[in-house]
């Protein structure tokens, strides 16, 4: 046992790391403070159900709600049976070999690129190369290539956890090699999957750069939803109402709001990924 | 006695590894053989091969033959499926599929195309001396089973399949006592039916079951034959030091 | 099923599942195709050394200047400051839940971190503009806080989750021999924890600091909204500086397409490239000399 002297100096060593630890604390709650404060009196049925009118200064957040959860869920389309897939030759098939290593070292590299450089690479690919031009489709295209290297990451961590005893039992019964994947591996290790997909797709919610140049409107007429039209999105819609709406001072209100909606709806998405996780661990035990 | 299984000259490598050497042993129908040995002599290893388990390792070199009957096993034009259905496998640590109970049995059943109706599953369970303790959860999730009862049930698995031979990889070596000595009961019944060949370290276990036991130490076959021969008078001086407890 | 369709079946995934493996390839071979492709198109009319050394950065001007040196010192000049605030902060905060908070608090702090981890980009900008710059504004006495040091508290707000989770891991990793042992010649908690502990995760926490500058130099839309975007040389923290990322993020949607302009965005998108690949590639080289270190 190591002597415990509770005197000056230790008060002082002990409290900077807790100091540290309050600050840090700190941050998170000044950040829901003051977006919950300011954005709670502008929440109401009216600002989740209706469209903007007047320029905006009047009316819902309809629209850029609808635009997110839309992107979102074309963003899971692209991203996870790609993400999945590549997960799962990675584990189940890839020897180790140079191919295999070069890919893996190009995982790594891309979910360290800037989320701005995959804005530019949709609006270069799926924009003008493609020719989808500014619309949901490019936007969740880029969107979902961003989302990519996490998906695969989270998932073969998921897929490690399998034990080979798992595979071998359906192996032993005549099981071939994609069977047990799909009847087996995949089920076993479902829950730390989606727990991955959840966590990835609430970052994709709350991104802008990626969409900046893709397909994000200032303002659209009516609830918006098209697929190859351009969309409203929330973060981009808080971007826009704190820095280029014309009366910034006036919509003040409805961007806590909006600010608000989002990290509700970034922070509801990664409750669910923590609770498929909890009742995984529980069900381990 | 006729002979189901058998490994001529076979010999196994993993990378420069040499883990089997020169083996030639032989495994008699309807008898339950015993593989004993200290750990790392090549028993598992010798077992795994007669299913193609190593087809997963891609560096395991394997020479050469191993058949059934008159069957070679490395035979390309023989699909790997269809020699895992001939062959079942129980292995050393219980591993149920993370399905019900009912499905444990059936999905074998289901992907080979044969019919898996519940009489089926009933008969596998019966025979697996399980269908008592269950028949009334077939629907439960078989991981929530105790580990002698989940090891069963993977016995079950395999003898759903009416396989001709039933390889085991130390089956009782994760249970207590009371669910070991079930087991034991449950295999030594199974004989009537099925060629057994089962890799154990517990030599009281190899005594109690086997009607044959094989020794290997280093990855080579030291010796074999009728188990009392082995266990009351032994040939080889390893063979005699490993069963009186002095390496091992 | 038919034994041959399960056969046919088996193989075709095999190769449906490796062709996703290469499709990862191909999407960072364009990416960099992309980058390459276009920044050559831009060299064509501006010279690299006038690009890399230019001090002025002006493409709408007259006679337009393509000098990206005060786009670089801003990012530079941001990152830092926020390294200043998130390096301490960061790993006191993962030597406290490693070392000292009980198992309780520690399911306290980290959903607090991954909390923190989790609020998008776009609102930490947006409490740049509305909580941070007036508070600059009026401890200053500015006109407006939109400037360098607004944009390095809130990247350092945002870095703090990946430095301290990457931190905290490797405090947690060293082993518990060398505190005994630490112990055991008389030192308290604090010796051991400054003299032993850290400089044995060294690796793993310098590794948590390149990844947290990584992900300061790439972020955008905190940087956009809270700096000011004044593309001048900076020559201090209450300068409004204008990022790389947050130039390209404001000129891409007003230039038009395939011209010099829209070139050199990308000319500054491959310099980015480039510096958050060598800040994650240093991460990477100190993680695995970690791992290395202590597998043995």
């Amino acid at each position: 046992m190591q002597r415990r002297k509770f005197n000056f100096t230790s008060i002082i060593e002990w409290g900077t790391l807790l100091f540290s630890t309050g600050l840090v604390c700190f941050f998170l709650i000044i950040v829901l403070w003051e977006i919950v404060s300011k954005g709670a009196g502008v929440l109401s049925w009216e600002f989740i159900a209706e469209v903007p009118r007047e320029g905006m200064t009047k009316g819902g957040i309809l629209t850029p709600i609808i635009g997110t959860v839309l992107l979102t869920l074309l963003t899971a389309l692209f991203s996870i049976p790609f993400g999945v897939c590549c997960a799962i030759y990675l584990n189940e098939y890839a020897e180790d070999n140079w191919l295999t290593r070069i890919i893996r070292a190009a995982i790594r590299n891309l979910s360290g690129v800037p989320s701005i450089i995959y804005g530019l690479f949709g609006l270069a690919l799926f924009v003008q190369a493609l020719q989808f031009g500014t619309s949901m489709l490019s936007a969740g295209l880029t969107l979902g290539l961003l989302s990519l290297p996490y998906i695969i990451t989270t998932t073969e961590e998921a897929l490690m956890r399998i034990p080979a005893s798992t595979r071998e039992a359906a192996l032993a019964v005549g099981a071939t090699k994609f069977e047990t994947i799909k009847d087996v591996v995949l089920p076993s290790a479902m829950s730390g999957i989606l727990t991955g997909v959840v966590l990835t797709l609430s970052r994709a919610a709350g991104e802008t750069a990626p969409i900046l140049f893709t397909g994000a409107a200032f303002y659209i007429n009516g609830v918006g939803g098209a697929i190859d039209n351009e969309f409203m999105a929330l973060p981009y819609h808080l971007y826009m109402l704190s820095t280029q709406h014309q009366s910034i001072e006036e919509v003040r209100p409805i961007a806590y709001g909006t600010a608000l909606v989002l990290i509700i709806v970034v922070f509801l998405l990664n409750l669910t990924a923590f609770y498929i996780r909890y009742k995984y661990r529980k069900n381990e035990n | 006695m006729k002979t189901k299984l058998s490994a001529e000259n076979l010999e196994i490598s993993f990378g420069t590894k040499e883990v089997l050497k020169k083996i030639n042993v032989s495994f008699n129908e309807h008898e339950i053989t015993a593989l004993i040995g200290p750990s790392g002599c090549g028993k598992s290893t010798l077992l795994r091969s007669f299913n193609r388990m190593h087809d997963l390792s891609p560096d395991a070199k394997i020479t050469g033959s191993l058949k059934l009957e008159n069957l070679d096993l490395y035979d390309r034009a023989i699909p790997v499926t269809e020699i895992r259905k001939r062959i079942g496998m129980v292995f050393q640590k219980a591993n149920p599929f993370p399905k019900s109970i009912y499905e444990n049995i059936a999905y074998g059943l289901k992907i080979n195309n044969l019919p898996h109706g519940k009489d089926v599953i009933e008969k596998a369970l019966r025979e697996a001396f399980l269908w008592d303790e269950v028949k009334n959860d077939l629907k439960m999730p078989a991981t929530r089973l105790s580990g002698g009862q989940q090891q069963r049930l993977c016995i079950a698995r395999a003898v759903a399949l009416r396989p001709e031979v039933i390889l085991m990889d130390e089956p009782c070596s994760a249970l207590d006592p009371v669910s070991t000595l079930k087991i034991e009961e449950l295999i030594s019944h199974l004989k009537e039916k099925y060629t057994i060949v089962i890799v154990t370290h517990n030599m009281q276990q190899a005594q109690r079951i086997a009607d044959k036991t094989v020794f290997m130490y280093l990855g080579e076959v030291k010796e074999e034959g009728e188990t009392s021969q082995i266990f009351n008078a032994p040939e080889n001086e390893m063979t005699l030091n490993y069963i009186n407890g002095n390496f091992g | 099923m038919k034994f041959k369709t399960r056969l046919s079946l088996d193989v075709a995934f095999k190769y449906i599942f490796k062709i996703t493996g290469l499709l990862v390839l191909a999407a960072l071979g364009g990416i960099l195709a992309m980058l390459v492709y276009n920044s050559f198109s831009f060299f064509l009319d501006v010279k690299p050394l006038d690009f890399i050394t230019g001090l002025e950065w002006n493409p709408t001007g007259k006679t337009p200047k393509y000098g990206m040196l005060p786009l670089i010192l801003s990012t530079t000049l941001v990152t830092f400051g926020a390294m200043v605030i998130a390096i301490p902060l960061g790993i006191g905060t993962a030597a406290f839940i490693a070392e000292y908070a009980s198992p309780k608090l520690k399911n306290i702090l980290k959903p607090v971190i991954e909390m923190l981890a989790a609020v998008p980009s776009v609102v930490i900008g947006f409490l740049g503009i509305v909580l941070v710059g007036p508070g600059l504004a009026n401890v200053a006495n500015l006109p407006n806080g939109l400037n360098a040091l607004n944009g390095a508290i809130l990247l350092a707000v945002m870095a703090l989750p990946t430095i301290i989770t990457v931190a905290e891991d490797a405090i947690h990793a060293v082993p518990k021999t060398y505190k005994e042992a630490s112990y055991g010649v008389g030192a308290t908690k604090w010796q051991t924890l400054c003299r032993v502990v850290i400089p044995a995760a060294a690796p793993g926490i310098i590794a948590a600091v390149m990844l947290g500058v990584g992900r300061a130099i790439g972020e955008t839309m905190t940087v956009l909204m809270a700096t000011g975007n004044a593309s001048l040389l900076p020559e201090g923290m209450f300068d409004s500086v204008k990022t790389m990322t947050a130039t390209i993020a404001i000129e891409m949607g007003e230039v038009p397409y395939q011209t010099t302009h829209y070139f050199a965005l990308y000319a500054i998108a491959t310099v980015l490239f480039f510096m958050t690949l060598i800040a994650n590639l240093v991460g990477e080289f100190f993680i695995n000399r970690f791992r290395k270190y202590h597998a043995a």
